[in-house]
């Protein structure tokens, strides 16, 4: 806009704010856990020099290594049940006619505002040995006795996928608002099967739609440490869980830092393969 | 099909539901052992408001959500008009980080200004509560706004400015009118995501100051604790009022 090219006051004072909170509180913060993952621990101020790599080199320490594997697999897997459930679910959302579209919307945020720590206790009252399920599924005959459900990796990964699944289904939504009927209908007049068309159309389309979602399920299903130790018992730890006990219990800082660092490497490759698909879309519209 | 699409949507719909339906029964349920209906009752209501440290933490909450969703606010709606309306050095950078502010797990930001906090020797409590909320709200007060000024006519800040106004005042007599549904909507956003904030607080926040989500966690790590049914029900009876009228706003906005 040409009238910004005058240097005013006000534009300076916003300006000056603006960067001086992100730079103070994103990034200089964000470079401290950088340093600090090369330094070394230290019991009185957390961390000192030399630099080295030892924190690094403990990340691969059979003892964390497989706690982190552990990890990344019930993330993975929580992703992936979220995706089953979140695809079908989309696409049957997108085509509900609209006015009923706007309440069903409000139905899925309604609980990303409701506080997470108290959805997951709910599941703890249906989860418990004596809770809810168990007694359902006695009274039905299915089981004779009550089965351990909680604290198990099963209930972790079903604590996940409840309070992650409306993050998946909403960038899948909206990709499914985008995809225009006459696509289909050009690809069904041109011979292709169902299956053809949703391979060849369907898949590439909403394709963004699916990262942007796996983005936003996978990283948190790493993170939120009160999960575990609400549903799943000492087995069952998050990458979140490690880097919280480093910085709050054990006082590693270095440890914690280099494990946090591993938590921003993945984000970095998730957002790289959502723009990478974004674009190849743009290059196909042109 | 279409059938089939339709109960398929209400299956998931009422997966989604059935625990905090069964959180609100079960908080009028007279039974102590918290599995077993006892018969209504609203004993755990009235212990909770017996509980000082429960209501102290709960005044504390709401402070702090108050004061975190007014200061992101500010700073948000600023944000996103600098970013709507100026040119400036390094744009595409201050849009960045605050894509990674959003998308990042909130524990790596939570580590990060902890020990930021603790080299600056800031005592944990209210003043780093607040730094860190208002951070992890901000990208949302952001993208509200920037949502509402993207559809804006741009004669209009063109026409005030040709008129003689200031950009100041142009700012305060044009665009901030236009953007005050958004800016409603995400100050009750900030409002809720700071009430309902675990992980972040977990590592900011001290003993001088608690709050009601790091309360509740302490509460639920071991057992079952029935006045959490109570307190679960009132912030969730809580939570769908702010969020109706945030969309309240917004759609009467847009008429």
């Amino acid at each position: 806009m040409m009238l910004s090219i005058k240097q005013q006051p006000f534009r300076a004072a916003v300006l000056v704010l603006v960067w001086g909170w992100l730079l103070f509180l994103v990034l200089a913060p964000n470079m401290l856990v950088v340093g600090a993952s090369v330094m070394t621990r230290d019991p009185s101020t957390f961390i000192s020099l030399p630099l080295n790599l030892d924190a690094y080199r403990q990340l691969f320490n059979p003892l964390y290594l497989e706690v982190f594997l552990h990890s990344l697999y019930m993330a993975a897997i929580t992703t992936l049940i979220c995706l089953l459930i979140g695809y079908p679910f989309a696409w049957a959302l997108s085509r509900v006619d609209k006015r009923r579209q706007m309440l069903l919307i409000f139905l899925l945020i309604v609980p990303f505002w409701t506080n997470s720590l108290v959805r997951t206790y709910a599941l703890k009252l249906i989860l418990a040995t004596n809770g809810l399920l168990n007694s359902a599924l006695i009274s039905l005959g299915v089981l004779d006795e009550p089965a351990q459900l909680l604290y198990t990796e099963g209930a972790v990964i079903v604590g996940l996928v409840y309070l992650l699944l409306p993050f998946m289904i909403l960038p899948l939504y909206s990709v499914f608002e985008d995809l225009r009927q006459d696509v289909l209908l050009a690809s069904h007049d041109l011979g292709a099967g169902r299956l053809a068309t949703f391979k060849n159309i369907i898949v590439p389309l909403t394709l963004p739609g699916v990262l942007a979602g796996v983005m936003l399920v996978l990283l948190p299903a790493m993170g939120l440490f009160f999960v575990p130790d609400i549903l799943g018992g000492s087995r069952n730890l998050l990458v979140g869980n490690v880097i919280k006990n480093q910085f709050l219990d054990a006082r590693n800082w270095p440890f914690g830092a280099a494990a946090s660092i591993v938590l921003t490497l993945t984000m970095a490759l998730l957002m790289f393969a959502h723009r990478l698909s974004k674009r190849r879309l743009g290059e196909e519209d042109a | 099909m279409r059938w089939l699409a339709r109960s398929y949507l209400a299956l998931v719909y009422l997966l989604l539901y059935v625990p905090i339906a069964v959180l609100i029964v079960f908080s009028f349920n007279d039974s102590r052992t918290g599995y077993n209906w006892g018969g209504f009752s609203l004993r755990w209501y009235e212990s909770l408001f017996n509980n000082h440290a429960m209501v102290q933490a709960m005044w504390n909450s709401l402070w702090l959500a108050l004061t975190a969703a007014t200061v992101s606010t500010c700073i948000g709606a600023l944000t996103a008009l600098a970013l709507h309306r100026y040119r400036f050095r390094g744009k595409k950078v201050l849009n960045g980080m605050l894509f990674v502010v959003m998308m990042s797990p909130e524990i790596v930001l939570a580590i990060s200004l902890l020990g930021l906090f603790l080299l600056l020797g800031l005592k944990l409590g209210y003043v780093s509560l607040l730094l860190a909320h208002v951070t992890f709200c901000l990208p949302f007060v952001v993208i509200t706004v920037m949502a509402r000024l993207s559809g804006f006519d741009e004669r209009l800040p063109e026409a005030a400015r040709d008129l003689g106004a200031s950009d100041f005042t142009m700012t305060r007599t044009v665009l901030i009118p236009v953007i005050m549904p958004a800016l409603m909507a995400g100050w009750l956003l900030g409002f809720t995501l700071s009430m309902d904030d675990v992980v972040v607080s977990t590592f900011v926040s001290g003993p001088s100051y608690e709050i009601l989500p790091l309360r509740i966690y302490s509460m639920v790590r071991v057992g079952l604790k029935p006045e959490v049914n109570a307190l679960g029900t009132l912030l969730l009876v809580f939570s769908l009022v702010m969020l109706m009228l945030s969309q309240w706003i917004l759609s009467r906005s847009k008429q």
